[in-house]
């Protein structure tokens, strides 16, 4: 396989648990709230997922219990922002901290064990084209269901009254709450639904992407997927184009290899937390010149 | 009348803590009629409205819907029996248009929303675009889409809680023609309000509330404006009659083409601003707020550095680019309109709150704090302006808007400013301590001071303004004399109809 045949098969598959996880964040962001617990949620569902999976073989209960985990965590938060109006910032990081020490305990006794992946789906027509046929257009399920699932929740929050109603929300609550929408409700769905789709990317990270347990092995991508959310402004599209980018980047080596550039590895594996921080520097400033 | 009352209260009680909002209230609205809700802030006018919509529940007391008995959980439950509310601050969305905001409360397609909303607009004078977004409307088309969305839903008791305090004058009728022809359809309306002579024009009843109970039951067009207040306040209304300005003296503060560009998307752009302040003279800057009242505030008082050293100049000396103790050290006292963030700082108690700007008032002593002093300050300052607090100890964030507000222009004025900015000083404050205010503003002025006021209360800047500009979208009017100008021709200034 040539390097562009590389890149062009993986980027999809790489991109994948930081999409899921960013938009997520960025429902629950749309509704005024920031959950700073990504990175926890994503790998307290990696976790449960790869455990379920071991057991049962079964990759839909794997992903099914990765949301369900995940929901949990992201409820606690809730409680503690909503109910108890606790700081949300220290909420958040506390729950992020939370979810990372379970999936360690859990995933304990898997240290380095194995299962096996998702096959490939190819789709009839696309896949006999040259050199695209068989790298972007042969994924796994996951991949295009989310692909259809990313189309679907910018149709909700673009086209219907739903995406109203968050976006109201999260512009001024105390008016939604005066023309009578129960904005607890609404947001404790937000986070709810954000804790779900940070349980799916855990759960595709340790399942499907690479299926192996490793202890820390979501490595940032949570808080790479936080700052894809304001990289992309808020917006759906945008948000998914943030992510294929950082799905090149964090074939890092290898993309790089492919690309004959010779640096050492170290440095390689460091550019997506590099360009994250560059990234959120130069949004910053920009937004700064805007208000 | 022999039909029940559309709306009927009952003994309704509301306690908050140790507070009790309503005690008691007793009220009535009839279809076809415009009812007043009369009374100043903290009089419980708030709270009532909030039991009526459902957005609080009463502790004790029945509400009466055509004559059965309805609890309300929510303000849904009081929509759908036909109870519609215009806040007084509005609910609006502003990052989205005016369907969109309309489609949020009223079920329809986009298209058909927007049909209604032009011919309801035709219909009752309340003309806007359903396609603009709602951060470019003006307060006055803003008040227009709350009224409009209420209309849509077909309610039967319309409740609009002070309705006119963000109005232009011109607006304000165009406001009050709209709810007659609405009585005319045979809707009733619950209106709210502090003043008193609008009431008297537009409502045939009035309760007046007073420390949560109603105090009287009256028709508003058989009693004065006097008798109201008295009514309102539970006592005589001060006597207003202040002795003529003497002649001003030397020019204390002068803007020359001040400009200055936004700083935001939503903040105004002020341009070529000329004016001119002299000793013992208070010259008012009438205008709606947003007209670019914060920006001037902040260059004047130093907060924003204006582009040039000359376009400010405070006692003859050009400090455009100098800071706010550089130009309080010069005898500049200033009183911003957010009393909380600005004028105080919520977490801190009043002596501490003191120090902030009295500090020169040998309060320091090598870099500590004189404790006594301090408060020896504090207390002098509670004394002298009738803050009603149980001492220098309280927090600035716990008391009342008008007492805070006679805490911050007092620590302000017992600094013997030469010059001073009054931003909005008497925005929600109620009539007693606004008169008190505005008394202790003249007494300064007569004792020399130079007193620059911006006010969005016309009545309050023909009280006290010897000149008036008027501030719109950033530009400044010339002066005019106060005694030479009308109410009526303000109003023209501060909807650009003249310029």
């Amino acid at each position: 396989m040539s390097g562009l045949e590389f890149l062009l098969a993986g980027t999809l598959a790489a991109a994948l648990p930081l999409l899921l996880a960013a938009l997520g964040e960025m429902v629950v962001e749309k509704t005024g709230l920031l959950n700073l617990g990504l990175e926890g949620m994503m790998a307290i569902g990696a976790a449960i997922a790869f455990i379920c999976v071991y057991h049962t073989g079964s990759h839909l209960l794997g992903f099914v219990a990765a949301a369900l985990i995940s929901t949990l965590v992201a409820l606690l938060f809730a409680v503690l922002v909503i109910g108890v109006k606790a700081n949300e910032v220290a909420a958040g990081l506390a729950i992020g901290v939370l979810g990372l020490g379970l999936s360690a305990l859990f995933g304990k006794s898997y240290e380095s064990l194995t299962i096996k992946g998702l096959p490939k789906i190819d789709i009839p027509g696309l896949s006999d084209i040259p050199l695209l046929g068989q790298t972007v257009f042969t994924q796994d399920i996951v991949v295009w269901l989310s692909i259809v699932g990313t189309v679907a929740l910018w149709w909700v929050l673009n086209r219907t009254k739903l995406g109203l109603i968050i976006a109201a929300v999260g512009e001024n609550a105390d008016a939604a709450r005066s023309i009578g929408y129960p904005v607890v409700l609404i947001r404790l769905s937000a986070v709810s639904f954000g804790g779900a789709m940070c349980g799916l990317a855990g759960a595709y990270a340790s399942t499907v992407y690479t299926p192996l347990w490793a202890d820390g092995m979501i490595a940032g991508r949570g808080w790479i997927a936080l700052a894809l959310v304001v990289f992309g402004t808020w917006q759906t599209g945008r948000v998914a184009f943030g992510a294929l980018l950082f799905g090149i980047l964090s074939l890092g080596e290898l993309t790089a290899q492919a690309m004959g550039v010779g640096l050492p590895s170290q440095v390689l594996s460091s550019l997506p937390y590099l360009v994250t921080i560059l990234m959120l520097v130069v949004i910053s400033r920009r937004r700064s010149d805007l208000i | 009348m022999s039909q029940p009352a559309l709306l009927r209260l009952a003994k309704v009680s509301k306690r908050y803590g140790s507070v009790q909002a309503n005690h008691e209230i007793d009220l009535e609205v009839h279809s076809g009629s415009i009812h007043a809700v009369l009374g100043e802030n903290g009089a419980g006018k708030s709270t009532l409205m909030k039991l009526i919509y459902g957005v609080e529940q009463p502790d004790a007391g029945k509400i009466h819907w055509n004559g059965q008995e309805v609890h309300f959980a929510r303000p849904s439950d009081a929509q759908s029996l036909g109870i519609g509310m215009v806040f007084q601050h509005f609910s609006l969305f502003e990052t989205l248009s005016v369907v969109q905001n309309v489609s949020l409360m009223v079920p329809g397609k986009p298209a058909e929303l927007a049909q209604k909303i032009t011919d309801l607009g035709d219909q009752f004078g309340l003309s806007v675009d359903p396609h603009a977004m709602v951060h470019r409307l003006s307060v006055g088309e803003r008040q227009r889409v709350e009224i409009i969305r209420c209309l849509l839903l077909n309610p039967k008791l319309l409740i609009l809680d002070e309705p006119t305090s963000v109005l232009p004058p011109q607006s304000v009728r165009r406001l009050f023609e709209t709810l007659r022809k609405l009585q005319a359809d045979g809707m009733a309306i619950l209106f709210i309000s502090h003043k008193l002579d609008e009431i008297r024009e537009l409502c045939e009843t009035a309760s007046v509330l007073r420390g949560g109970e109603v105090t009287g039951r009256v028709d508003p067009r058989e009693h004065d404006a006097r008798s109201l207040a008295q009514l309102m306040i539970g006592r005589e209304m001060p006597n207003v009659a202040h002795a003529a300005p003497r002649p001003p003296g030397e020019e204390r503060l002068r803007l020359n083409a001040l400009s200055h560009p936004r700083a935001s998307r939503f903040g105004t752009t002020l341009e070529d601003i000329d004016l001119k302040l002299r000793s013992g003279e208070i010259v008012g800057i009438a205008g709606i707020s947003g007209n670019g009242q914060q920006e001037l505030a902040a260059l004047i008082s130093g907060e924003t550095r204006a582009q040039e050293p000359g376009m400010i100049e405070i006692m003859g000396k050009k400090v455009g680019q100098l800071g706010p103790m550089a130009r309080r050290k010069l005898g500049f006292a200033f009183v911003p309109e957010e009393r909380l963030g600005r004028g105080a700082v919520p977490e801190m108690s009043l002596a501490d709150n003191s120090l902030l700007t009295a500090h020169s008032r040998s309060m320091l002593s090598r870099g500590f704090i004189r404790r006594s002093v301090e408060r020896a300050f504090t207390r002098e300052c509670i004394d002298a302006f009738d803050v009603r607090t149980p001492g220098p100890d309280a927090e600035a964030g716990a008391m009342s808007g008008g007492n805070l507000q006679k805490f911050i222009l007092g620590r302000e004025i017992m600094l013997s400013p030469d010059l001073m900015l009054v931003s909005q000083p008497t925005w929600g404050v109620d009539i007693g301590a606004a008169t008190a205010i505005r008394r202790r503003l003249l007494d300064m002025r007569d004792q020399g001071c130079a007193i620059l006021v911006i006010s969005e209360e016309m009545d309050e800047l023909f009280e006290m303004c010897s000149k008036l500009h008027v501030l719109h979208k950033g530009q400044l009017s010339a002066a005019l004399d106060a005694a030479d100008t009308t109410p009526q021709e303000i109003g023209r200034y501060m909807i650009g109809a003249v310029t």
